[in-house]
C-alpha cells in the first residue's frame, strides 16, 4: 500500500510540475496576475507530492519491505538502520528521485521566499523550474521509479554495495546534490531574466545569494566525496581525476565564475549577458555532472549500474534543457544593454581575470573528461586521460588565478592603479616569498615549495584586506574597533573563504611529499616509513552485523615512542560475498598516518602504508571556503536587495 | 576607456586566457594520452617501450604466479583477449576481486623484454563485471557476439586460447 502512494504522489508530481511549467509562463506572458498567482501554489503542491514519493520509498526500506524492487535490490534486514535510510539514494533510481525531489525543495524555496520578487519574474522563474522538474520526473516515472514492485519478493534484500555502507558516503549524495541541483535557480533566474528582457542590478542581487548557497554545499558535498574516496577506496590519494569528480569540479568552477560575476552585475551592472550565460553554463554542466556519468556515456570508476534505454532519454533530455536555454540566450542576449563602464586593472577588471582563468581551467578539465569519448566516436580510438593531463594544464591556469585572487579584493571599483595595491600586499608577498624559499631549500621539491608560496600568498593575503580595511596598525585603536564592527560580514566571507583556498593549496602540496610503502609483514616484524616505525602486532579475525572481518593492530612509534595503534581491517561482507578494505587513519592535524590491509600470504600479512603530510588541510580547506560562503550569505544586504528594489519600482510609478 | 577599448581589453584577456588554456590542453596532450590496447593489438601497433597505455583482457587461467620482490608482494600474469596474450608482472597489491578468468585492465608500459609492467591493476568491485573495452576487445577477436547474448563465463575464454597454443 505505502508503495503504491508513493507511486501515485510521484505520478501527482509530475502533472503538477507540468502545469507549473505551463500556467505560470503563459500566466506572465498574457500579463494575467491569476495565472501568474499559481506559480507558488504549484510549487509548493510538487514539493509536497514529492517529499510523500520519497518519505515512502524510505519507509518502504526502514520496514524492510521487499516486495520493493529498489529495496530489495539495495536493503538487507541485517544491515543497520541509518544505512536503510540512505541507502534510498545509494543508487540509481533513488538518487534521481532524490535529486527531483531537492529541484522541487528549490520550487519551493523560490515560492517562500521570493515574495518581493516582481511577480511576473517569480512566475517566470517558478515556471522555469517546473519544466525543467516535469522533465526529469517523467524520466523517473517511466525509465528509474524506484517504487516498482517486485512478484515474487525475494525473502530477503541483496545489501548495499558495501563501499557505499559508510557514514561518509551517507552524507555525500545529499550535500553534493543540493549543490548541483541548487544552480537550478540562477538557471531559472537566468531564463527568466531571458524572457523578461532585461537584467538589472536587483537581479544580480538576487541571484547572488541562491548561488551563493548553492555554491557552499558544492563546496561541501565535493570536500565529502573525496574525503570518503581517501578513507574508504584506500588507494591513498584523495582527487584522482576520474570522470565523476571532474563532473563535481566542472560546475564547481563555473558556479565560482558565477558567483564573482554575479558581484558585478549587482554592483556596477556590467557583466549582465556574460553572467546570464555562466548561470546558463554552470547548470549545464551540474547537469552533465549528475546524468551523463549515469547513462553509461562516460566510463568511470564509480559510476552505478548503467542501462542504455535510459540513455537516450537522458541525452534528449540535457539536449532540450541545455539546447533550449542557449538557443533562447542566443536569440534574446543582444536585448540586453551594458551599463558598468570600468578600466582593465579595477576590482571588475580582478573578477574579469578571475572568470577567464575559472573558465579556462573549466574548459581543460572539460576536455581532458570528454576527450576519451570524442576521441571514440570520431577516430575509433580508445584511450583515456590520465591525471599527469590535468596536472600539468590545471596547474599553470591556477597560479596566476591565485596571484589574482589576493590582489582583487585590495583594488578599488572602477579605476585603479596597480602599484599602490602592491603596496598593500608587500607584507603578505614577503611572508610568500620566504615560505616558498625555505620549502624549496627544505623539501627539494619545487612543485611543492610553489604550492606552500601560493597557499601563504592566499591566506596572507586574505588577512591583508582585513588589515587594510579596518587601518589595523595605521589609526588609532577605537577607530580600528569601530571599523572592525562596521565590516558588513559579505567581506569577513570573502577573506574567509579566500584563505580557506589557501588551506586547501596548502594541504594539496603537502599531499605531493607524501610517501608509501608496500610490505609484507608477519606478526611481530616491522618496518620504517616517513620516520616512523610501524610494528605489525597481530592479525585477527572479528564479526560485524553483515561482515566478518580480518583485522591488523598495527602500533607506530617514532625514537621508541609510541604514537598510535590502528587496526586496518579488510571485511568480507556476507550477502554480496565481496571484500571491502578498512582503511585505518592516525590523524594530528598535520599529518596522516593511513594503514591499508591487503591479503595474507603464508601467515604475513600485506601492508599498503602511508605517510600523508597536511592531508586533513586539503578537507579543513574546503569546509573554511563553504564557512565563508555562509558568512557572506548572511550578510544582511542580501537580504534588503529586494524591497529596495521594490519600493523603487513603485516610486518610478510601475509597481507590479 | 571607451566602451570600444574596454571591449578590445576584454577580447585580448580572454584571447589569452582561452589560447594558453589551448595550448597548454595539446602540449598535454602529445604525452598523456593514455592509449587502451588489447593483447592481440600489440602485434599490429606496438608502442614504444617506457610508454604508458592501458592493456586489458582476461586474466588466463592458472598463468597467476605471486611471489616476493625485495619484501614486497609481486605477482605475474597473462593477460589474453582470445587471440593472443602478454606476460604481466606487478609488484604491489592486486585488488580483492582480482581472478584468474576474469577481466583486469592494467596501467604500465612494455619492456625492452616484452613483458608489460603494471603500475596499476584495476579490477572492478563486483563478481560479474566485465570492463567496457575488455568486452568491446572481446567482441573485436570474434570471442563474443554480442547478439547471442551474454559473455560465456570468463573461464572459457582461457581454455580456447590455451588449445589454441597448446595444439
Amino acid at each position: 500500500m505505502i508503495p503504491e502512494l508513493g507511486h501515485f504522489a510521484l505520478a501527482l508530481a509530475v502533472v503538477i510540475a507540468g502545469a507549473q511549467a505551463v500556467l505560470p509562463l503563459l500566466g506572465a506572458q498574457w500579463r494575467d496576475a491569476r495565472l501568474m498567482q499559481t506559480a507558488p501554489a504549484l510549487a509548493i503542491g510538487q514539493l509536497i507530492a514529492l517529499a510523500t514519493a520519497y518519505g515512502c520509498l524510505v519507509w518502504s526500506a526502514v520496514v524492510d519491505d521487499f516486495s520493493v524492487a529498489n529495496v530489495a535490490e539495495n536493503s538487507n534486514s541485517l544491515m543497520p538502520l541509518v544505512y536503510k535510510i540512505t541507502g534510498t539514494w545509494g543508487n540509481h533510481e533513488g538518487s534521481v528521485l532524490l535529486w527531483c525531489l531537492i529541484l522541487a525543495l528549490c520550487g519551493g524555496a523560490v515560492a517562500a521566499f521570493g515574495r518581493a520578487l516582481p511577480s511576473s519574474l517569480r512566475a517566470r522563474v517558478i515556471g522555469v523550474l517546473g519544466f525543467t522538474s516535469a522533465g526529469f520526473l517523467l524520466f523517473t516515472l517511466t525509465t528509474s521509479n524506484p517504487l516498482q514492485r517486485v512478484w515474487p519478493p525475494p525473502l530477503d534484500g541483496r545489501d548495499m554495495n558495501p563501499l557505499l555502507q559508510d557514514p561518509g558516503l551517507a552524507f555525500h549524495p545529499p550535500v553534493l546534490y543540493s549543490g548541483y541541483v541548487g544552480f537550478a535557480i540562477p538557471f531559472a533566474f537566468a531564463v527568466a531574466a531571458l524572457l523578461e528582457g532585461r537584467v538589472d542590478a536587483a537581479w544580480g542581487r538576487w541571484v547572488r545569494p541562491w548561488t551563493l548557497a548553492a555554491w557552499c554545499l558544492l563546496t561541501g558535498g565535493i570536500a565529502l566525496g573525496s574525503w570518503w574516496a581517501y578513507y574508504e577506496l584506500g588507494w591513498g590519494g584523495f582527487w584522482f581525476w576520474d570522470p565523476v569528480e571532474n563532473a563535481s569540479l566542472l560546475p564547481w568552477l563555473s558556479g565560482t565564475a558565477l558567483l564573482h560575476s554575479a558581484i558585478v552585475v549587482e554592483k556596477r551592472e556590467a557583466l549582465k549577458i556574460w553572467t546570464i550565460l555562466l548561470a546558463i553554463g554552470t547548470f549545464s554542466l551540474s547537469l552533465c555532472g549528475t546524468f551523463l556519468v549515469r547513462s553509461g556515456i562516460l566510463n568511470s570508476v564509480h559510476s552505478f549500474a548503467n542501462d542504455p534505454t535510459r540513455g537516450v532519454f537522458i541525452l534528449a533530455l540535457l539536449a532540450i534543457v541545455i539546447g533550449g536555454s542557449l538557443l533562447l540566450f542566443a536569440l534574446r542576449a543582444p536585448v540586453m544593454t551594458a551599463a558598468g563602464i570600468f578600466a582593465p586593472i579595477s576590482r571588475e577588471g580582478a573578477l574579469v581575470l578571475n572568470n577567464i582563468l575559472l573558465c579556462s581551467i573549466c574548459a581543460v578539465v572539460l576536455t581532458g573528461t570528454t576527450y576519451p569519448l570524442f576521441a571514440e566516436l570520431v577516430f575509433g580510438a580508445k584511450l583515456s586521460v590520465g591525471p599527469p593531463y590535468f596536472q600539468s594544464t590545471v596547474f599553470p591556469l591556477a597560479i596566476p588565478l591565485f596571484a589574482a585572487m589576493s590582489l582583487g579584493p585590495v583594488l578599488p571599483w572602477k579605476r585603479a592603479e596597480l602599484w599602490p595595491a602592491l603596496l598593500k600586499l608587500w607584507w603578505a608577498a614577503l611572508i610568500a616569498t620566504l615560505i616558498g624559499i625555505a620549502a624549496a631549500l627544505g623539501l627539494h621539491a619545487g612543485l611543492a615549495a610553489l604550492g606552500f608560496a601560493a597557499s601563504a600568498w592566499l591566506i596572507a593575503g586574505a588577512l591583508a584586506e582585513l588589515v587594510e580595511r579596518t587601518r589595523l596598525f595605521r589609526a588609532p585603536f577605537a577607530t580600528v574597533r569601530a571599523r572592525f564592527g562596521a565590516q558588513p560580514l559579505s567581506v569577513w566571507g570573502s577573506a574567509v573563504a579566500h584563505a580557506g583556498m589557501g588551506v586547501t593549496v596548502a594541504g594539496i602540496a603537502g599531499m605531493s611529499l607524501a610517501v608509501s610503502t608496500i610490505v609484507a609483514l608477519h606478526p611481530g616484524q616491522n618496518v620504517a616509513l616517513g620516520g616512523y616505525d610501524w610494528t605489525l602486532l597481530a592479525l585477527r579475525d572479528e564479526q560485524g552485523p553483515n561482515y566478518t572481518s580480518r583485522v591488523a593492530d598495527i602500533r607506530v612509534s617514532r625514537g621508541g615512542d609510541e604514537i598510535a595503534t590502528f587496526h586496518p581491517s579488510r571485511r568480507m561482507f556476507t550477502v554480496q560475498k565481496t571484500t571491502v578494505t578498512d582503511t585505518a587513519i592516525q590523524t594530528n592535524g598535520l599529518r596522516d598516518l593511513y594503514a591499508v590491509l591487503g591479503e595474507e600470504r603464508d601467515g604475513a600479512a600485506v601492508l599498503r602504508l602511508h605517510v600523508n603530510p597536511l592531508a586533513p588541510w586539503i578537507w579543513f580547506g574546503a569546509l573554511v571556503m563553504a564557512v565563508g560562503g555562509a558568512l557572506s550569505l548572511a550578510d544582511r544586504r542580501q537580504r534588503i536587495g529586494a524591497p529596495a528594489r521594490r519600493a523603487a519600482a513603485i516610486r518610478a510609478g510601475m509597481a507590479p | 576607456m571607451t566602451r570600444k577599448r574596454r571591449r578590445l581589453w576584454i577580447l585580448l584577456a580572454c584571447g589569452l586566457g582561452l589560447g594558453s588554456a589551448t595550448a597548454l590542453a595539446l602540449f598535454a596532450f602529445r604525452d598523456n594520452l593514455v592509449f587502451f590496447l588489447a593483447p592481440s593489438d600489440l602485434a599490429s601497433k606496438a608502442p614504444t617501450p617506457g610508454r604508458t597505455f592501458r592493456l586489458g583482457g582476461l586474466v588466463e587461467q592458472g598463468s597467476l604466479q605471486r611471489s616476493t620482490d625485495d619484501g614486497r608482494p609481486a605477482a605475474k600474469f597473462r593477460v589474453t583477449d582470445g587471440g593472443a596474450s602478454v606476460d604481466v608482472t606487478y609488484v604491489g597489491i592486486l585488488p580483492d576481486l582480482f581472478r584468474e578468468g576474469q577481466g583486469v585492465v592494467t596501467l604500465g608500459a612494455m619492456q625492452p623484454n616484452g613483458t608489460f609492467r603494471a603500475s596499476e591493476v584495476l579490477a572492478k568491485h563486483d563478481e560479474t563485471y566485465m570492463p567496457k573495452d575488455v568486452a568491446d576487445a572481446l567482441k573485436k577477436t570474434g570471442h563474443w557476439n554480442p547478439s547471442a547474448g551474454a559473455p560465456p563465463p570468463a573461464a572459457t575464454w582461457n581454455t580456447m586460447q590455451v588449445r589454441k597454443t597448446g595444439g
